[in-house]
């Protein structure tokens, strides 16, 4: 399943890069985008994991930008 | 946004106290300069050195905040105030302008893309109700007055009014519409009030689509990008990591050398090692390219796509419905002497025969018949894609369609050379006359070809399912380099494959159809474009981009935004590496000075962000 967060104050691109990364990276992901000028955050994965990997892709998120809200869309 | 101007003026106006006080007119002491150093550094830096803070404790190191606030305490422990200060200080007014830059290219796309209709009037009886449009039901009753936007897709029942379509073609001159003619959701009704039959639900009108489309557009990363964000995630790191070794290599092994001098160098390492510049830059013009392009009528899929647009050479056109108008017009009527039937007959059977076909040949003969059919007459009905149709009407078989139908049944017929389409027509196996149909060339289809060959499309060829000698006189008159006829629908995507097989490594082909029957086709080439798009889902689906007039020479328009977006990016990537490495160089052998270094970072972020901009701009192209 595919899910969209918006982050609010997303002000970095190269962080909006390194959180990118990261949660592709996170176990049941299948493709993860941060887009920098819509600010938004599309996640695919499976559907069994999607609720550790949305806590996940918080965790990672707070860590490189620590004002961005995550909300979703 | 009103706070951090004032912040930065402020600690600019304190900085510039110090600098003219104590190096220009000479006439304050160095403790007073090293005080104001220190307030400005204090008014600009502060939040910055906490969120480097904040952020090493959260296991975050080669961040922004942490280098730049290294570089300015660095500067000043080694007794450089001034330029400690202006490290923050120019980085604070970067910065400034780079959200500066984000939030104006934001909203202008969102300016472009406000389309977005509020309400829509539903009638009720006698009576009209305000709603959501997204509570609004296919088949409801809407009321559109003058000055409205049309909130969902319909047709129109009564009333006519002239329609402001710019928002979804850049189109400027209005369309007219009478009862009968569908309208879409997104345009904005000028003169007369309609009422309308809603014919989609909100979330499949024109309306939301574009929005989607658009919105999701720069998801899909072009290779530029992705080279800068791979590039950024190992350049931070490599010039720290050199800096650190030039702060204590040198001192210990070259005679003489002063740490000072050498820490000194390593701090605009430091400030070069920002990495913000290069990544905002590039997704910066590709947004604006793509928010350009739709305010054009283009709506492009993905950075991607505009960047493989960039590099086409080659352009596959459909024939029908993408060069020519798809309107067929009956030219000619010649019924057999020997059957004895009237061109009022021939076309009547026809016109039955074809019925239950969406054909554009079909429609137009329909059109031309112009009475209602009585579907009780047609008791069998099979379309024989490539060939025609093959029908029972009044109990007689019915076969209309080409000269293949004609062989392959068997029926000997007189073959007519004339220019366009022949519809053959036989009654029960034998043979009573052909219908002449032609397709005429769009106006806008010479200037297309033109202005392709102009943006340097090499080669552009065109596919058909006509006849050679129709298509041979369009190619000619259009000046198109190849021309492949009478292929069957599959046939179509068999020829574009071997195309893609020629074309040379580096290059790209395109295909341009107007939707109906080419959504493989559309997927299969390199960038797929669905001309007048909105029309077809299938086509929005599977193209790559979608033009939302049918004017081919928009394709030229998209070809000429690409090229000047890839353009933008691309200087950004080499001005901003060539200036960092340069004044890396520069200040690893000690040429230049921490200012270098403040301009390599900040001055390359605003000149980059400044060009992005650019690429939004596209009225000319």
């Amino acid at each position: 399943m595919t899910e969209k967060f918006r982050l609010k104050g997303l002000g970095c691109a190269a962080c909006a890069a390194k959180m990118e990364d990261a949660i592709c990276k996170l176990d049941g992901v299948k493709s993860a985008t941060v887009n920098f000028m819509t600010a938004k955050l599309t996640i695919e994965g499976e559907d069994e994991k999607m609720p550790a990997i949305i806590q996940e892709a918080e965790r990672i998120i707070k860590k490189l930008e620590p004002d961005v809200v995550m909300k979703k869309a | 946004m009103k706070n951090r101007i004032y912040r930065i003026v402020l600690a600019a106006a304190v900085w510039l106290a110090g600098i003219i006080g104590n190096s220009i007119i000479k006439i304050m002491p160095d403790w007073m300069s090293f005080l104001l150093y220190l307030t400005s550094y204090v008014i600009i830096g502060r939040d910055i050195f906490l969120k480097a803070v904040r952020n090493i404790k959260n296991g975050n190191v080669f961040d922004e905040n942490f280098l730049m606030s290294i570089a300015a305490i660095g500067a000043f422990i080694i007794g450089e105030y001034a330029e400690g200060a202006a490290v923050m200080l120019f980085y604070q007014t970067g910065e400034f302008f780079q959200d500066y830059a984000v939030d104006k290219s934001r909203k202008s796309i969102a300016d472009l893309m406000d389309i977005r209709p509020e309400f829509a009037n539903v009638k009720a009886g006698s009576e009209l109700i305000e709603k959501d449009p997204e509570d609004v039901m296919p088949g409801d009753i809407i009321l559109i007055k003058a000055g409205e936007r049309v909130p969902l897709d319909g047709r129109v029942l009564e009333g006519s009014s002239l329609l402001d379509t710019s928002s979804l073609t850049g189109e400027s001159v209005p369309r007219e519409v009478q009862p009968g003619s569908e309208i879409l959701s997104g345009c904005i009704n000028l003169t007369g009030t309609l009422t309308v039959e809603v014919t989609r639900e909100y979330g499949e009108s024109t309306v939301s689509r574009i929005l989607d489309l658009v919105e999701n557009a720069t998801d899909k990363k072009s290779g530029s990008e992705r080279f800068i964000t791979r590039f950024a995630r190992y350049y931070t790191p490599v010039v720290v990591i050199i800096a650190v070794f030039l702060a204590l290599i040198p001192p210990l092994v070259i005679k003489g050398a002063a740490f000072s001098d050498w820490f000194y160098r390593s701090l605009s390492f430091l400030v070069v090692a920002c990495p913000c510049a290069l990544v905002i830059s590039v997704p910066l013009s590709f947004f604006g390219g793509i928010g350009g392009a739709s305010s054009r009528g283009v709506l492009v899929k993905g950075g991607n796509y505009l960047e493989a647009l960039a590099q086409v050479d080659g352009i596959v056109f459909d024939k029908t419905g993408t060069l020519t108008k798809g309107v067929f017009k009956i030219q000619d009527i010649q019924p057999t002497q020997h059957q004895g039937r009237t061109k009022e007959e021939i076309l009547e059977l026809s016109a039955y025969a074809e019925h239950f076909s969406n054909h554009p040949i079909s429609l137009s003969l329909k059109e031309e018949y112009g009475r209602e059919i009585d579907a009780s007459r047609i008791s069998e009905m099979e379309e024989l894609p490539g060939h025609g149709v093959r029908a029972v009407v009044d109990g007689k078989v019915i076969l209309a369609g080409n000269d293949k139908l004609m062989a392959e049944n068997n029926i000997y017929y007189p073959p007519a050379d004339a220019a366009g389409t022949l519809v053959y027509v036989a009654v029960d196996g034998e043979y009573a006359g052909f219908i002449r149909i032609d397709d005429e060339i769009k106006e806008d289809s010479y200037k297309a070809i033109k202005d392709l060959k102009k943006v340097g499309i090499r080669k552009a060829v065109m596919l058909t399912g006509d006849r050679k000698s129709a298509a041979e006189k369009v190619s000619r008159e259009l000046g198109l380099d190849q021309v492949f006829a009478e292929l069957l629908p599959d046939g179509k995507l068999e020829k574009l494959e071997e195309l893609l097989k020629e074309s040379p490594p580096k290059s790209r082909l395109a295909f341009a159809g107007d939707g109906i029957n080419d959504a493989p086709a559309l997927t299969r080439a390199d960038v797929g474009i669905a001309m007048g798009g909105l029309g077809s889902d299938a086509a929005i689906e599977a193209a790559d981009i979608v033009l939302m007039t049918d004017e081919p020479s928009k394709i030229a328009t998209a070809v000429r935004i690409a090229k000047k977006t890839l353009r933008i990016a691309w200087q950004n990537i080499y001005l901003a590496i060539s200036i960092k490495v340069l004044v890396l160089l520069l200040s690893a052998f000690g040429i230049t000075s921490l200012w270098a270094a403040i301009f390599a970072d900040v001055g390359v972020t605003i000149i980059a962000v400044l060009n992005s901009l650019r690429a939004l701009y596209v009225k000319n192209l």
